[in-house]
């Protein structure tokens, strides 16, 4: 069989082991790992090869590095397809490696047949689509939370591989990386829960609401485009059309009115939940489960009987 | 400074959407087309730039006669003129070989500066400015959330899902912009007006050197197989609170197993 790649930036997340868990059904799993990972975990879930790719050349500049290497390993290795993760990064590296291999790609699939076909939900998750790349190999972003990840033991061989970086995909430099939220919640695209806030919590400080039953139920924090362009909770977070596209096991929706502007980033998630003062809000057209009520109320009241059930 | 915005016509991105069944394109003919919304916040920073630096600010657009429409608008916020590439051939093309296309003109346009939406509301693929880098051999500085120019030189603060990276390169440049950047200015009366007298250069294939089985259908390097529509959601219960209503909604977590 022939080789898959998988491509892990920024450590081993989620959505790394889920492209793992796709790819053994594509072929042989070797991973591409730019920077450090934890290449115990990528064998535990099928890489038996690990080609890992650091330095300066590639930590020091935007993206354009790490097209090359890979665009370089794939004409050595031939490999059946290539799986990179749905991340803002990972598309803009499949974009690039696609012009440079003369490549088709695709992008957001939830899901990756044997020969290759690939399966996306667009507009809104109101349609499926499956398609494939006609020129060239499989070359598919893969979006998180698509697959249960299923570990398959294999001992991973690690080797180096040579890095080498044309002046022309060092143009733009990385200065300075700025973390400026991190505590203990999950990656929001990643989380199995996501608690989303929107207008109605009515102000940033209310949001700590919010936080509060996500961290309760060890769930993600989101927002909507109303409450992050209203200034209550910063725009990474944000869940929608022109935001995150967030598909958890749990998707609680607490003062929002549910427009499709929002309904975009959330509504293939497994279960929804909502609460709203509002008993017209759209938002209960989708919910599996909604309350009618003051959010003030009913969520420190659900808070409360979180900790006693705990 | 020579600024060129990128400027996509989408189905609007509130109404249904849907794939044509004749050949799985998306469905432009009956659906309500719009500027992608993305493009106002590049449109709007390309005119900051030139407000503050000086220079002109072009349009261009890929897209069906229908486009003109987002053009005459995109143009009714202040640039200078457009540059408007229709061919019948493009029907169908795929995004590789749409920046094929896209690279092509910008190269008659000398551009110092492309600025472009991060993504559009149809595909949102956000592969463009990085393709077009790659193709133009300049530097792609995407995902910026803001943008300061000095003289040739471009620092741009790239949203991530941490935070935000720093990030720095001359001129010549794509630079994508996310919602967060500005707030696109509303076109005013003077401003309508005098964009139906601003010039709209047509461009067509033959014009770019590019043959058409390179591009559209026929040259895609991807195609959709398949296409239904999702069974849309139900609404499930509904209950009003009446002072228990955390306690249900927790009764509720528990039996799907979540608390």
């Amino acid at each position: 069989m022939a080789e898959v790649l998988v491509v892990v930036e920024n450590g081993v997340k989620k959505v790394t082991l889920e492209m793992l868990t796709i790819a053994r059904g594509l072929g042989d799993v070797s991973a591409v790992v730019f920077g450090e990972a934890d290449t115990a975990k990528l064998g535990e879930y099928g890489a038996s090869k690990v080609y890992a790719a650091s330095g300066d050349d590639v930590d020091g500049y935007l993206v354009a590095p790490k097209a090359a290497v890979l665009a370089d390993l794939v004409r050595e290795k031939q490999p059946a397809a290539v799986l990179l993760a749905s991340t803002q990064e990972g598309k803009e590296i499949a974009g690039r490696l696609a012009v440079k291999l003369d490549n088709g790609l695709l992008t957001d699939a939830v899901e990756v047949a044997a020969d290759g076909t690939a399966t996306q939900v667009v507009f809104a998750g109101s349609g499926i689509v499956k398609s494939k790349v006609t020129r060239g190999l499989p070359i598919v972003t893969i979006r998180p939370n698509s697959v249960t990840p299923s570990p398959s033991p294999v001992d991973a061989a690690v080797s180096s591989i040579e890095v080498n970086v044309a002046d022309s995909d060092k143009l733009t430099k990385v200065v300075e990386r700025v973390v400026e939220q991190k505590g203990s919640r999950p990656e929001l695209t990643e989380a199995g829960i996501v608690v989303s806030g929107g207008r109605g919590v009515g102000n940033a400080d209310n949001f700590k609401l919010v936080e509060e039953l996500a961290d309760l139920l060890g769930g993600a924090v989101g927002a909507s485009r109303a409450a992050v362009d209203s200034g209550f909770y910063p725009h990474q977070f944000q869940v929608g059309q022109t935001g995150k596209t967030v598909s958890p096991q749990l998707y609680v929706a607490l003062g929002i009115s549910g427009a499709i502007q929002h309904r975009a980033g959330m509504q293939t998630s497994k279960t929804i939940v909502a609460v709203n003062k509002d008993a017209e809000a759209p938002i209960f057209e989708l919910a599996d489960y909604g309350v009618v009520g003051d959010l003030f109320k009913v969520v420190p009241q659900a808070a409360d009987e979180i900790r006693k059930r705990k | 400074m020579n600024i060129v915005v990128l400027v996509k016509q989408v189905p609007d991105s509130g109404a249904e959407r849907t794939l044509s069944p004749s050949d799985n394109t998306v469905e432009r003919a009956s659906a309500n087309n719009v500027i992608n919304e993305m493009d106002e916040y590049a449109i709007e920073e390309a005119l900051k730039i030139k407000e503050e630096h000086g220079g002109e600010v072009t349009v261009l657009t890929m897209g069906p006669a229908g486009a003109t429409e987002s053009i005459r608008k995109a143009l009714s916020m202040g640039p200078d003129k457009a540059v408007h590439i229709s061919d019948d051939a493009l029907h169908g093309s795929c995004a590789v070989a749409t920046s094929k296309v896209l690279a092509e003109a910008l190269k008659t346009l000398n551009a110092d500066l492309i600025i472009a939406g991060a993504e559009s509301t149809d595909g949102r693929v956000q592969v463009m400015p990085h393709m077009l880098a790659e193709r133009l051999g300049i530097a792609a500085l995407t995902g910026a959330r803001k943008l300061t120019v000095d003289g040739s030189q471009l620092t741009v603060e790239r949203q991530t899902d941490e935070g935000y990276e720093v990030v720095t390169a001359a001129t010549p440049a794509v630079v994508s912009v996310w919602d967060t950047i500005n707030e696109p200015r509303y076109p005013s009366f003077k401003g309508i007006m005098a964009a139906k007298k601003k010039p709209v250069q047509a461009l067509a294939l033959a014009d770019l050197g590019i043959s058409s089985d390179e591009v559209g259908t026929a040259g895609a390097t991807s195609a959709v197989v398949e296409f239904s529509k999702r069974p849309p959601r139900s609404a499930g219960t509904k209950v009003t609170d009446e002072g228990d209503g955390g306690a249900q909604l927790v009764a509720y977590l528990a039996t799907e197993k979540f608390v």
